[in-house]
């Protein structure tokens, strides 16, 4: 997933279309906005983003579930968790560094799915496809000739904690 | 300036990690303490002992069992889906120090019992014959008794290394994050088991050596934590700042003061006076002792989610 953190303006459209399309339990949000700004006053740089789990490349939430859970999908490596072998011990949440994950109220850890139900059908996830500034883009990052590829070669971008060494799938045109 | 606004406020995750409270430093520490008796009993299974009838080695299994079910329940009260909690054993999963653990634990139970076995007093032996020939198997032949006793020290330092290369997998948790943690729990798990069956042996060799031996054991720990917090500092900014919630920050006083000065410096002062006869035996050290281990799991659990990214 590649957005665009120029066209983002932080309106939460992206936070309501997920918790309606996936059922999110009131008081918790699988994708969120942060605002971060950097500099001094007058030369002030502020950066808007729709965040969310970056289904990593080497996600750590996955090779500490000791029941196997917590896996990689074989749709576009999105990392899931299956809700009926989850014990809620929350190793995968204390995992992740950019705490994506929540225990449901049933009990299980939960986060972004992509919206892989709708992925199956072809269809964008359900916050790319209400942003009402199309600041965010979904493909497949190993075709190199996808519209994200082609976002990535012609914008300079970064990803979230590149140090912290989980190789994100989200990148962030800036 | 560099001011972040997050807009997500889940439950346990925001605005600080706190998704392991109580439970988890008290099955950590009862697990090192377990750990650290294992390793005792089997030292003193593989020397022998055992023969002498007040040996320790005849109720530690005992005293293991009931504490290492308490921290088992402990760990259980933990989990958010308890009813699944059957899917830890119909899967080996070789990269979660977790699944291990559940596997270890699972293991340990029936050497635990024959321990028990061995140790219990003949007018139970006797009633039942599958004890008497359990026991018998074992007592008849010395090389039994010290493979035991190596299964023993085996298992107490799987237990022991595990509960700290539980936290040190997270790499998400800089505090965590450092390979020597498992040799902090483990040391500290031998020094509060050593000071557990110190205090309540009646076996006067066993006693004394013991008192000397958590010593060594608390010199050791207390070398570890520092080799810890200089290893931290000289890793990354995020390492570094890790550990000042330890040295400086908000858990220093709690941690200088109840691991480093009450759990381990001063038992350690009044125990190194009791061994060269200056001051009296008294049991209020083996107790800090056993107290700072508990102290420490509760400041290295707390302190390692506040250490983040």
């Amino acid at each position: 997933m590649v957005i665009d953190t120029n066209t983002c303006v932080g309106c939460m459209d992206c936070v309501v279309a997920c918790q309606t399309e996936n059922n999110v339990p009131e008081g918790f949000c699988r994708d969120w906005i942060t605002t971060e700004a950097k500099g001094s006053f007058p030369t002030i740089d502020m950066e808007i983003r729709s965040e969310r789990c970056n289904h990593c490349e080497i996600p750590p939430c996955v090779p500490c579930c000791p029941t196997g859970a917590s896996h990689v999908s074989d749709i576009g490596g999105i990392v899931l968790v299956e809700h009926n072998k989850c014990i809620g011990c929350k190793a995968c949440i204390t995992a992740c560094p950019y705490d994506a994950r929540y225990i449901h109220p049933d009990g299980y850890a939960e986060k972004c799915t992509f919206c892989v139900h709708r992925v199956n059908e072809g269809i964008d996830p359900a916050c790319v496809s209400v942003c009402p500034t199309k600041c965010m883009h979904f493909g497949d990052l190993d075709d190199p000739n996808s519209e994200v590829n082609k976002l990535l070669n012609s914008r300079k971008h970064h990803s979230l904690l590149r140090e912290a060494g989980t190789k994100p799938n989200i990148l962030y045109l800036t | 300036m560099n001011e972040i606004t997050i807009t997500r406020n889940n439950e346990l995750i925001d605005p600080l990690l706190h998704v392991w409270s109580w439970e988890i430093p008290v099955y950590l520490f009862l697990g090192g303490l377990v750990a650290g008796m294992m390793i005792i009993a089997g030292y003193f299974l593989y020397t022998g002992r055992n023969k002498k009838s007040k040996s320790s080695s005849s109720f530690i299994p005992f005293v293991s069992f009931a504490l290492l079910s308490l921290g088992m329940i402990a760990l259980f009260l933990d989990l958010e889906n308890k009813l699944y909690v059957w899917r830890l054993y119909t899967t080996f999963e070789i990269t979660s120090p977790m699944s291990w653990g559940s596997w270890i634990l699972l293991l340990i139970y029936p050497i635990l019992i024959v321990g028990m076995i061995i140790g219990l007093p003949d007018k139970y032996i006797e009633k039942y014959s599958f004890l008497r020939s359990i026991r018998t198997f074992f007592v008849t032949k010395t090389s039994r008794v010290k493979a035991l006793g190596m299964l023993y020290i085996l298992f107490g330092v799987m237990l022991g290394m595990y509960t700290g290369v539980l936290l040190s997998s997270m790499g998400a948790r800089p505090l965590w994050s450092t390979s020597i943690l498992w040799v902090l729990f483990l040391s500290s798990g031998i020094s509060g088991g050593a000071a557990l069956v110190h205090m309540i042996t009646k076996d006067k060799y066993e006693s004394d050596l013991l008192l000397k031996a958590d010593n060594i054991f608390l010199s050791i720990e207390l070398v570890v934590i520092i080799m810890m917090l200089v290893s931290l500092v000289s890793t990354s900014e995020v390492h570094m700042n890790a550990a000042m919630l330890l040295i400086s920050g908000e858990y220093a006083i709690r941690f200088w003061v109840l691991v480093v000065g009450l759990g381990i410096l001063v038992p350690l002062i009044i125990q190194i006076l009791t061994v060269n006869n200056i001051v009296k035996h008294i049991v209020i050290a083996p107790i800090m002792v056993i107290l700072g281990g508990l102290a420490l799991r509760f400041i290295i659990v707390a302190a390692g989610q506040l250490s983040h990214w």
